[in-house]
């Protein structure tokens, strides 16, 4: 039923916003996986990050993409939480860890059935266009799986078409610059730092017009 | 509701055709004759034009208003275009918002065939309501530049654009043998032949640049060659499918040739100055819509007040 609905709201809702109001330029969209268990590790600067990404895959693997999202915000009950679950099919996370809760839990299971996540390792979109220190989730994750390839995505101008706390969306071209995938080489730091880099360097890439 | 298919419209649409077939085939020819050349742009370019064609011929078929939620779309993919090309103002969200509804009501004016307001809504009431919210906002940092590049691309995007447009609403009597369709069809063809055209004698006898600073590509050879070929080009087609006799068909080619040179290094000029190479990336080989319309924009304007003038 899930798949229903949620195939139903993407082919007549998001695809037409992403591609005809909104519009993407992507590039290197080679470099996407084509199956699980794989990551996508992007930068988050809006509501519509999760869309895009999820646009990004071919219908049939819909249902396996799945975005990791904040307990504490989508999942309060309500019309939101039935949204995020039964259309967005989000994964559940929490933010603040309970003490003899393994907050990747979900993830790791999720991972083992090989489906698609989808992280912000930012945490939560913060100010508009530019980079939040990242949170080392991911790495513990990457650390866990070290066999699943973790594919970082720079997506720039969806925070200026809809950013935190507007709900009035004002249509840009975005861009989607897919980076080369990032194996675990043993070190927390190490790889944060590297993944922050890939980002940076894959925003180097794009024109990025001021917006202050 | 289609459009009146007179005879010289078909075959007008046939010879466009005809045409698209001959680029494949000449593109097909260089690939098999020198196989060491890499033909993959060009390849690109032709396959390109093949879509667009397409899509055009097809919004002409389906009658003027068919047509004019084309043009309308194209103002928006320009305009979408040019703002996410330009530095914007975060305070501004709500004015762009506003330059975008500007497509809607614009193309309105035009559906309804109003001509009064067709010619001022963006000069007049939008050049007053983009500082009147800009100023509601408060924002003045930076106001002046705001205010002055949005205006620019509603002039640019929507205002001259939803020229082509107006000439589906003209009155069919006045051009028995084509109607507004002949019309829009002379100019879109004479617009991005001359393109070519200019492109072509460039590349094949070009030496003096003309605007070394904008666009180094442009030659005086390039420019008066195609303007030579589009006058022919005009002269041949003007008076089949337009209300313009022979010798005023000459200087509209004329005018296209040259405008749509100006139209063009125009958008070079913002290009170099933001420092991108495309507008965008929206069609494969030929860049964003911006750098498909560019010459557009200004030939546009130029060719209807040019035969709004003289027949209408």
């Amino acid at each position: 039923m899930m798949r229903f609905w949620q195939t139903l709201f993407f082919v007549l809702v998001v695809r037409p916003l992403v591609l005809v109001v909104i519009g993407l330029n992507v590039r290197f969209r080679e470099r996407l996986p084509t199956k699980g268990p794989a990551i996508l590790a992007a930068n988050h600067n809006s509501h519509l990050d999760t869309l895009v990404l999820m646009t990004l895959f071919p219908l049939r693997l819909l249902s396996k993409v799945r975005p990791v999202a904040a307990a504490d915000y989508f999942c309060r009950g309500g019309g939101r939480e039935a949204f995020a679950r039964g259309v967005m099919n989000i994964l559940p996370l929490d933010r603040k860890p309970r003490p003899g809760v393994d907050p990747l839990a979900g993830i790791d299971a999720d991972l083992a059935q090989g489906d698609i996540v989808i992280l912000f390792p930012e945490g939560t979109r913060g100010e508009p266009e530019t980079f939040k220190e990242f949170r080392s989730g991911i790495a513990h994750i990457a650390k866990r799986h070290p066999e699943v390839p973790v594919t970082p995505v720079f997506l720039h101008g969806l925070g200026k078409a809809l950013p935190r706390g507007e709900a009035l969306l004002v249509p840009f071209f975005c861009d989607v610059f897919v980076g080369e995938t990032l194996a675990w080489g043993g070190d927390r730091e190490a790889y944060m730092t590297a993944l922050e880099g890939r980002l940076r360097d894959l925003a180097a890439g794009a024109s990025l017009p001021a917006w202050e | 509701m289609t459009v009146d298919w007179t005879p010289a419209l078909r075959y007008a649409v046939g010879g466009l055709f005809g045409l698209l077939i001959a680029a494949s085939a000449v593109t097909a020819l260089l690939r098999r004759l020198k196989p060491e050349s890499d033909f993959q742009e060009l390849t690109l370019r032709v396959k390109s034009w093949w879509i667009m064609v397409g899509v055009f011929a097809g919004a002409l078929a389906g009658g003027p208003k068919m047509s004019i939620v084309f043009f309308a779309f194209l103002s928006f993919l320009a305009l979408k275009e040019y703002l996410s090309l330009i530095p914007t103002r975060r305070a501004d969200r709500r004015v762009l918002f506003w330059a975008y509804l500007a497509i809607p009501i614009q193309y309105y004016w035009v559906a309804r065939g109003w001509y009064g307001m067709f010619i001022i809504f963006i000069p007049v009431y939008m050049f007053m309501w983009i500082p009147i919210r800009m100023v509601l906002v408060g924002e003045t940092e930076g106001f002046l530049k705001a205010v002055g590049t949005i205006h620019w691309g509603l002039m640019m995007a929507v205002f001259a654009l939803s020229h082509v447009s107006f000439l589906l609403v003209l009155p069919p009597e006045r051009n028995p043998a084509a109607g507004g369709a002949g019309l829009v069809l002379t100019l879109v063809f004479l617009t991005q032949f001359n393109d070519v055209a200019q492109y072509i004698w460039g590349k094949s006898f070009g030496r003096h640049k003309v605007v070394p600073t904008v666009s180094p590509n442009k030659t005086w050879e390039g420019l008066i060659g195609g303007v030579l070929t589009t006058v022919a080009l005009a002269a041949l087609v003007g008076p089949w499918l337009t209300p313009l006799s022979r010798p005023q068909a000459l200087l509209a080619g004329f005018l296209v040739g040259v405008g749509g040179f100006f139209g063009d290094v125009n958008l070079s000029s913002l290009k170099r100055d933001l420092g991108v190479k495309d507008s965008g990336t929206l069609i494969a080989g030929h860049g964003g819509v911006l750098d498909r319309v560019n010459s557009l924009t200004f030939t546009a304007m130029i060719f209807f007040h040019y035969v709004y003038y003289l027949h209408y």
